[in-house]
């Protein structure tokens, strides 16, 4: 298994849409083929349209706000007293994270295709309220799959939703969060794919969402080059990019332009859901051994039983909190290119804290993962270090929680 | 020889009707009850499916889903459905029996143990409902092999082009997918239409037998009596529910929907 140098990752797939030879694919209802194949066909000729990509770069620009900063917390690396932290703030897009890229992408795509309807699973929320604003900006009607529990714990973002327009349509089975919102969004996609368009939240599922999910977030790294380059005139020598994994859209699309560096260059470190302190439950499939399955349509590392009964996964992160993960991360991870790592809830709230003591900066549980990881690794390296942080989601959504847990107000 | 699937399509078309299949969830409501399901419904149904369950199944209705949830809560694995299926054939040499599931639970079990298991339980064919062609094409050699049915599925999105590959790559039974939709939905294509489509794909080889399914109970059934073989499976899962909640009794009940099913066809 070997990484290709000059070819973009969500393109490094064989015939079969498989990574690797084994992560991956398309493993879809018949019904779903056709509308499958079809998008397939319409992105594949899209992203080759030079009007196409005009189009998508102005919304990116007008609409989304990119590009995003790319700032140092000066505070939190003097507290630290080791490598500098800068962080790449990727929560000020419009909506407060990265899930805009997608959900725009996707509203364009649907749009192309003459459909008028568009439906999309959600966790934290931020897919959701993102899809129903791009839904609303390109006039699509709009649904939203989404876990009861989730729906509970991340009231702010539902408010959004219905607001824009959107009907959120709450999902009782199996374990009431993002595993579930997916399998009941596809399943109404298996019953309307005649007129309605699915966007996939992350870079999970049937190959095709995988590949559109990332080259939208792609625009991430793509600006962090530039970022990088007018900083320091070069890419600097010492660079570790780290990025809380859920579904893994945000890590794939900050890494993205990174990937055919050196690893000892440019490291790139990915920091999954660990749960709660002393729970056997988690969400990180990477970091904690797991083997591979089928969920959602795709192959990879997945919190399963031995049977292949999906696991019930647990983190104090919506966003994070998925039995799967993206199979271009599986191949990341099987290549040796990127580390995974976990950080557990608590772990998490600490780096939360820490974060907005020291900086004017207010990273969501899902980022938090992220800082976490910088936390504990930026003491024991030397100054020339540079660590970046993708802090992807903003807070306002975790209110509820924090408040809860932190007594914040 | 002709498979055990073959010849239950030939005596229902001696009798000049189509055959009934059934779907029911292996474990379900628990492992002893849905062997006795099985057992007495094969008395009026010609071919038996049995379902293995997963807990993200991305292709189901609610009704089967509460089936397979309400099995798996109730603690049945892949060796009991295994257990189910081989003693059902040995109380019912005759009777066609097909597993139907996803496939992670095969993939996990590895396929080549999985069908040796299919082989020793007797079990005559298999569905697997996210392995489409030609993703399938390896697996469905294995089963061959083994001569094990493996049962491709057909939907009203499928291709003319696929159609033609997918009915030169089939076994003897083919699953015509009645509408857009998961399982247990409302019949919302007219019978015409649907018979319509069903004949395009019998007229390509008549020596498959082509079923219809999703969307089929007591009141839809006999409109659609022309194929060769028709399939009730949420229809049945809901009375498995429904009994449950009324503390009656799962296997009259359930034999009873069966039993008139078949009266409709007649």
């Amino acid at each position: 298994m070997k990484l290709k140098r000059g070819i973009p990752l969500i393109d490094q797939h064989d015939q079969h849409g498989f990574w690797g030879g084994k992560f991956g694919g398309s493993f879809i209802p018949e019904t779903l083929k056709k509308p499958v194949e079809d998008l397939t066909n319409e992105f594949k000729k899209l992203r080759k349209d030079k009007r196409f990509i005009k189009k998508r770069d102005h919304y990116f620009k007008n609409y989304i706000g990119a590009p995003t900063s790319f700032v140092k917390l000066d505070n939190l690396t003097n507290q630290l007293g080791g490598a500098q932290i800068w962080a790449k703030v990727v929560s000020e897009a419009n909506g407060g994270a990265h899930k805009i890229y997608n959900a725009t992408v996707h509203a364009l795509i649907c749009k192309a295709m003459g459909k008028k309807y568009i439906v999309g699973d959600t966790g934290a929320g931020y897919a959701g309220k993102m899809l129903s604003m791009a839904a609303k900006k390109f006039g699509l009607k709009c649904k939203i799959f989404m876990g009861a529990k989730d729906i509970k714990r991340q009231k702010p973002n539902c408010d959004a939703m219905r607001k824009n327009g959107a009907e959120i349509v709450p999902v009782y089975s199996g374990s009431q969060t993002l595993v579930d919102a997916v399998s009941e969004c596809m399943r109404y996609w298996v019953s309307n794919c005649d007129n309605t368009h699915m966007c996939v939240g992350s870079t999970v599922g049937p190959n095709i969402f995988v590949k559109i999910c990332g080259w939208s977030t792609a625009q991430i790294s793509r600006e962090l080059k530039v970022q990088l380059k007018s900083e320091f005139k070069k890419i600097p020598n010492k660079i570790k990019l780290i990025n809380c994994v859920g579904g893994g859209s945000s890590a794939y699309g900050f890494w993205s332009e990174f990937i055919d560096y050196d690893k000892k260059q440019i490291e790139l470190i990915g920091v999954e859901a660990g749960g709660p302190k002393n729970s056997k439950l988690h969400a990180a499939p990477l970091s904690r051994k797991t083997k591979i399955g089928i969920l959602h349509g795709a192959a990879s590392y997945v919190c399963q039983n031995k049977e292949g009964q999906i696991n019930e996964t647990e983190s104090i992160s919506a966003g994070l909190d998925y039995p799967g993960v993206s199979p271009m991360h599986c191949f990341l991870k099987d290549t040796k290119r990127a580390r995974y790592t976990y950080a557990t809830d608590e772990e998490a709230l600490n780096a939360h804290q820490m974060v907005t003591k020291f900086e004017n900066l207010n990273p969501s549980l899902e980022p938090s993962h992220a800082f976490a990881e910088a936390i504990k690794i930026a003491p024991k390296l030397s100054k020339d270090i540079i660590i970046i942080v993708n802090s992807c989601g903003d807070a306002k959504k975790d209110r509820d929680i924090l408040r809860e847990r932190l007594g914040k107000k | 020889m002709s498979s055990l699937i073959n010849k239950a399509f030939q005596n229902a078309k001696n009798e000049n009707r189509p055959a009934l299949l059934t779907y029911t969830v292996a474990g379900d409501n628990n492992k002893k009850r849905s062997l006795e399901i099985l057992k007495s419904i094969s008395n009026y149904a010609d071919i038996c499916e049995l379902g293995f369950p997963h807990n993200t199944p991305i292709a189901d209705g609610g009704q089967i889903q509460t089936s397979a949830y309400r099995a798996i809560k109730n603690g049945i694995k892949i060796n009991d459905v295994f257990s189910i299926a081989k003693d059902f054939k040995s109380k019912k040499k005759n009777k066609p029996i097909i597993l139907m599931g996803y496939y992670n639970m095969i993939f996990q079990f590895n396929e080549n143990k999985f069908l040796e298991k299919c082989k020793k339980s007797k079990v005559d064919g298999l569905i697997v409902v996210d392995l489409p062609y030609p993703e399938n094409k390896s697996f469905a050699a294995k089963c061959k092999k083994k001569g094990i049915n493996f049962i491709q599925l057909v939907s009203p999105t499928t291709s003319e082009i696929r159609l033609k590959k997918i009915i030169k790559d089939s076994h003897d039974m083919i699953y015509y997918i009645s509408m857009l939709s998961t399982t247990g939905g409302i019949l919302k294509v007219s019978p015409k239409k649907i018979l319509e489509k069903y004949s395009k794909i019998k007229n390509q080889n008549k020596s498959k037998n082509v079923v219809i399914g999703f969307g089929i109970t007591e009141k839809t059934i006999k409109s659609l009596k022309k194929a060769d073989g028709l399939v009730v499976g949420s229809a049945i899962c809901k009375e498995i529910s429904n009994s449950i909640n009324k503390r009656q009794n799962t296997v009259t009940n359930v034999t009873n929907i069966v039993k008139r099913l078949k009266n409709k066809i007649k």
